[in-house]
């Protein structure tokens, strides 16, 4: 600090700040931003307007003009694009009815529409970029490691294999069974609705991609039959009822019924 | 010449005089109805869990030493977990049959737990605990509880994240018990949660105290059943002095020794197709993972419940020292209610019914209206329970906020068993009137005659005496009676107090009932005609209020 | 005392009760009157005989032919084909015997007279004799020294039993462990589960991270550390967050972090939503808010989750400035003491 002080009135001390202030900016926007957040630049000025028009006919009676925000909707500025491809993408957004939280319905856009939107959105400030396809590429992440990852991260909301969960107030966590490597990817990156956001301090690209790994190869076909749901002992023993001593039960009944 | 089945006989019987026995109970009578199998399904799945649990000790190990993960499933490759975990998934996926053992077992031991509480409830709701079988009624109360022991402590040997929460519960819980509670969790885990002593003690509670004395009650059980011979369902020709049904031999042998492997067959076709507590998908124990769904098996849900239902304000602190009341009531106070009422009802009804005969023939329900709404009520909230214990499931799967389920089930804990029992109370006794109605009046026949005078009546079909037996056999049991406070000489006896809190007792039990018919009400109502309302048969008389009648309480023969 | 409860009945003319008819006659099964119905019922319970014995064979066939393999479908394969042979070997015998005792042998129902349980006043006179003989004979009633020697003996012994058993079964009865975990200050704060330490400028608001102490895994029992010393980081808009009188210096710039360990048993509270900051346990739904010193809103729980103060090292690195300031996880008697 007393070099600072000492040097505070050379000539080249306005130079010097505002190379220290482009330097910790750059830091801070590397830091905040994935690698490859520079969506901004390499999307055509076309693509950004087209997607300005689909939001002015589709987004911005809730979400502003400007995609500023209202009372209805938050501010999308520096949301990012990957932000946007979760929500079009998923079919959250639009939105259709006010409820406990925004549900999955049919996609309401094709791919270059969605790419359009996000785009615009992503122009408007810096934020999260769709990840590449190696990024999220099952095949070269750990699934073991994305296991306890999982587990630790993700499992308390949306159960032990991704089958989902309650949340408070009619919220939920949603089955993770359907959803894409892309949509699992950015879902991390942005926090959506309620879920918190995973960024590199406690997931880094590559644990994101052994999370990803683990979550696609569930709900499919378990070793001991049929998964009834993966949902844990209740629904264990709602069966054990039904199923086991339903059966058991009409055995015994056919056992005390006289013979004809 | 004798035969090698005739020479073996004869070897056994000269060295045990087993001959005796053999001629007792070859012939022994079972009665024979589907509800008596109830408490056979318990038994033939004990076996099955002694079977399976046999082939898994052979490759279970109970250890929590830390080993790291080298085998077939992808998502645990190189994890760190304890033998226990490990030895778990190598049953599992590397010997052959050894998921089938292990699924056959949790299966088995679901539906150990569910045919033990509906053989209870039919035990219940039929009157089979009174005397001379109340010690039973306590015996097998017992095998209840340690079921239950075996349940949680089998539940927990894997060492996953789910049982392990479930072992954290279970910490947090005795850890409230007041002035001993932190050493009750030492004693438990050894030292601090979770420690390295917790699963091989587990297993020794598991394998050998809890079965060994499972066994030994079963044996004890089955015993006094023999002892005091099976009860059996009203009807003709079926009394509290003897006993109508089939021979043990050949009869009873095979449809009972069939129905094992029945039971175990059944059990065999849910493990082949059902999957149960896959431990791969929750991981060995961790303190800090927990997943969605974290309950325990069914039969302990309804503690979970109740912990989910309890406001958390009730935890205070006095003289420096803190009690938890918003986990000492719902773990402690309510399965303290629940199993005291059960374990005690015997003795309690037998007190307010003043009864002190053997109790062969079963009640009908409908004909003891106190007991089955109570036991209605029971059920009623211990579902309630288990609802709340399920209440992040039903707020998934039907769309509903999990506050207001748990605000909702609060209420209904309390009210529900409530209205189950005034329900159930009238619906008894509503059928009680519909049997009087039935032997008074016969089956309606469907035919409208018209009488010389133009008068329309409908033919009604008299009951025949199968018919109508098993509608009025049953004793029509009244409230007690205090006698006088002073007895003949104006000397106030001792007791008064206590036969009025009696009486008080038994009119609550039996004050509203229906009475059987007597011979001499239908005897009336024959020749009044079908349709003149008796005076036995009016509501205002059927529900005598109690101090009206007197009872015969004590046929003991002294 | 009941027998001055009144006792009395009414009488009246007609009998009190009715007769009881008797058994109701037997009503014969087809089989009974018709031999080749019988023989049909004989060649059921074969056949019923025989789906075993097929299915025991499958069974093997199966534990041979169908090793569990590498992946789940392997495994599963394996399962349903062993365990749908296992149940075809039960039922089939479960069944066939079943049906034999139903349709072969007799449904004549037999009656068999019951004897009161309890023994004969003879009987009872001999036993009260016998005890009385033995107990003058021992004269156990005049020996009172005698008999507290024996009653006093009989109730110590088993104290040889159970104070070694109790001394060990607790390991070190230390139960004071409990008020404290191995946060201390200037331990750093390390991502769960792969130890990373975190950096203060990495947290970004509305992210949850699961943290443990730095260097958790060299201690003697990382388990037993980890069940208490177990914390969530959050960041929060400071806008949002509600700070509480004397923990101003607890937090790094919106970064507060809270004990992961439930206040009601002690589950995990990890189920964090990020608009309302609110933290669930998903075991009993007890809802604390972050923003609010994760007081309680909701649940079985009462008190809020234990705050651990953190701040940043000279390397930016979030640290612990200090353990907990109260015992951790569920309440317990002396845990104010």
């Amino acid at each position: 600090m007393s070099w600072f002080a000492a040097h505070r009135h050379d000539r080249r001390a306005p130079l010097f700040l505002l190379l220290l202030a482009l330097l910790t900016t750059g830091g801070v926007y590397a830091l905040l931003v994935p690698p490859t957040a520079s969506a901004a630049s390499t999307t055509s000025t076309d693509e950004i307007s087209a997607g300005q028009k689909l939001f002015t006919a589709n987004c911005a009676t809730c979400h502003g003009p400007g995609a500023t925000g209202t009372a209805a909707a938050p501010s999308l500025v520096g949301v990012g694009a990957a932000a946007v491809d979760f929500q079009v993408g998923t079919g959250r957004m639009p939105a259709q009815m006010s409820g406990p939280q925004v549900q999955v319905k049919p996609v309401q856009f094709d791919a270059d529409q969605i790419a359009q939107l996000a785009a615009y959105v992503a122009s408007l400030g810096p934020g999260p970029s769709i990840p590449t396809a190696e990024q999220v590429d099952p095949a070269k992440g750990d699934p073991a490691t994305g296991m306890a990852l999982f587990r630790t991260n993700c499992a308390q909301c949306h159960n032990a294999v991704g089958a989902g969960g309650s949340l408070s107030q009619g919220k939920f966590a949603p089955n993770l069974w359907q959803t894409t490597p892309t949509h699992l990817y950015e879902a991390m990156l942005t926090g959506p609705q309620s879920m918190p956001v995973f960024n590199q301090a406690t997931l880094t690209s590559e644990e994101k991609r052994d999370i990803i790994a683990f979550v696609t190869k569930q709900g499919g076909e378990q070793p001991g039959g049929l998964s009834l749901g993966s949902l844990g002992p209740v629904s264990e023993g709602l069966w054990a009822w039904v199923i086991g001593l339903g059966a058991l039960l009409g055995a015994a009944v056919w056992i005390g019924a006289k013979s004809s | 010449m004798t035969s090698p089945a005739a020479a073996t006989a004869d070897y056994l019987d000269q060295r045990t005089g087993i001959g005796g026995a053999v001629k007792e109970f070859a012939r022994k009578v079972f009665p024979d109805h589907w509800s008596f199998l109830l408490g056979e399904i318990a038994l033939y799945s004990f076996v099955t869990l002694l079977i399976s649990g046999t082939f898994l000790t052979m490759f279970f190990v109970p250890s929590m030493t830390e080993v790291t993960y080298h085998g077939p499933w992808a998502s645990l490759q190189g994890t760190r977990m304890s033998e226990a975990f490990a030895s778990t998934l190598r049953l599992s996926f590397e010997v052959r049959g050894g998921l089938l053992m292990r699924q056959v077992h949790h299966w088995a031991a679901l539906i150990f737990m569910a045919s033990i509480v509906t053989h209870m409830m039919r035990v219940f709701f039929t009157g089979a605990f009174r005397k001379p079988r109340e010690l039973n009624w306590v015996v097998g109360f017992t095998l209840l509880l340690l079921g239950l022991a075996a349940g949680f402590s089998g539940y927990s040997l894997p060492d996953d994240v789910l049982s392990g929460n479930g072992l954290r519960i279970s910490d947090g819980v005795l850890r409230a018990v007041p002035i001993i509670g932190t050493y009750g969790s030492y004693f438990l885990f050894g030292g601090e949660f979770p420690g390295e002593a917790l699963i091989p003690r587990l297993f020794t509670v598991h394998i050998l105290l809890v079965p060994g004395l499972i066994l030994a009650l079963v044996g004890l059980h089955l015993f006094m059943v023999v002892l005091a011979k099976h009860t059996q369902y009203p009807g003709s020709g079926r009394s509290d002095r003897n006993v109508v049904g089939f021979p043990l031999f050949p009869v009873y042998v095979a449809k009972a020794g069939g129905f094992f492997f029945m039971v175990f067959g059944v059990i065999a076709l849910m493990a082949a197709t059902m999957q149960i507590n896959p431990v791969w998908n929750y991981g060995p124990y961790d303190p800090s993972p927990v997943s969605a769904g974290s309950q325990p098996d069914w039969y302990m849900l309804f503690l979970d419940g109740a912990l989910r239902l309890m406001p958390g304000g009730a935890e205070f602190v006095v003289g420096g020292f803190t009690v938890p009341l918003n986990i000492l009531i719902p773990a402690m106070v309510v399965p303290g209610v629940l199993f005291g009422v059960l374990a005690t009802y015997p003795f309690i009804e037998a007190y307010a019914t003043g009864d002190r005969r053997e109790h062969h023939v079963l009640d009908r329900p409908r004909n003891r209206p106190f007991r089955t709404a109570l036991g209605v009520s029971l059920l009623v909230a211990f579902f309630v329970l288990v609802l709340a214990g399920s209440n992040d499931l039903i707020a998934t799967h039907f769309h509903l906020s999990i506050n207001d389920i748990t605000w909702v089930l609060r209420f209904a804990l309390f009210l529900a068993p409530a209205a189950a029992f005034v329900v159930t109370k009238r619906m008894c006794l509503a059928l009680q009137r519909r049997d009087r109605e039935l032997v008074l009046h016969g089956h309606e026949h469907a035919t409208i005659l018209r009488t010389q005078s133009g008068e329309y009546i409908e033919v009604h079909q008299p009951l025949n005496e199968h018919e109508r037996w098993i509608r009025v056999q049953h004793d029509p049991i009244r409230p007690l009676q205090v006698a006088p406070a002073q007895d003949s000489r104006g000397v106030r006896r001792k007791g008064y107090a206590a036969d009025v809190r009696r009486a008080k007792l038994s009119r609550l039990f039996y004050a509203d009932r229906v009475e059987p018919v007597t011979p001499a009400e239908l005897a009336a109502a024959h020749s009044h005609g079908e349709h003149d309302a008796l005076p036995g048969a009016t509501a205002q008389h059927e529900l005598v209020p109690g101090g009206h009648g007197a009872l015969v309480a004590d046929e003991d023969g002294h | 005392m009941s027998d001055d409860l009144e006792l009395a009945s009414t009488s009246q003319a007609q009998p009190d009760r009715f007769e009881d008819p008797g058994l109701p006659p037997h009503t014969p099964r087809r089989g009974d009157l018709d031999p080749k119905a019988n023989k049909v019922s004989e060649r059921i319970v074969v056949a019923l005989f025989t789906i075993s014995i097929l299915g025991t064979i499958a069974m093997i066939a199966a534990y041979f032919a169908l090793p569990p393999g590498q992946t789940a479908a392997t495994m599963q394969r394996s399962n349903l084909a062993m365990g749908l042979g296992l149940a075809f070997a039960l039922l089939g015998i479960g069944t066939g015997a079943v049906h034999w005792a139903k349709s072969l042998m007799s449904d004549h129902e037999v009656s068999e007279q019951r004897h009161e349980l309890r023994s004969s006043d003879e009987v009872r006179a001999e036993a009260v004799a016998a005890l009385k003989e033995g107990a003058e004979d021992s004269a156990i009633g005049r020996r009172t020294v005698l008999k507290g020697a024996v009653a006093t003996s009989l109730a110590l012994f088993p104290l040889t039993i159970a104070v070694p058993l109790i001394g060990n079964v607790g390991g070190d009865w230390d139960v004071a462990k409990f008020k404290h975990t191995m946060w201390k200050k200037g331990t750093r704060l390390t991502t769960d589960p792969l130890g990373r330490p975190i950096k203060a400028a990495d947290v970004t608001i509305g992210s949850i991270t699961s943290v443990m102490p730095e260097g958790i895994e060299q201690t003697a029992h990382p388990l037993d550390e980890k069940a208490k010393a177990v914390v969530v980081l959050l960041r929060l808009d400071p806008r949002d967050l509600k700070i509480q009188p004397g923990r101003e210096d607890w937090q790094y710039d919106g970064i507060v972090a809270y004990s992961k360990i439930c206040t009601h048993v002690g589950c995990p509270v990890a189920l964090y939503e990020q608009q309302t900051h609110h933290l669930l346990c998903p075991c009993h739904q007890s809802t604390f808010d972050v923003a609010d010193g994760a007081k309680v809103v909701f649940g079985p729980a009462k008190r809020a989750l234990p705050q651990l103060p953190i701040t940043v090292d000279s390397d930016g690195y979030l640290v612990a400035s200090s353990d907990f300031t109260e015992p951790v996880g569920p309440s317990f008697w002396e845990r104010l003491r």
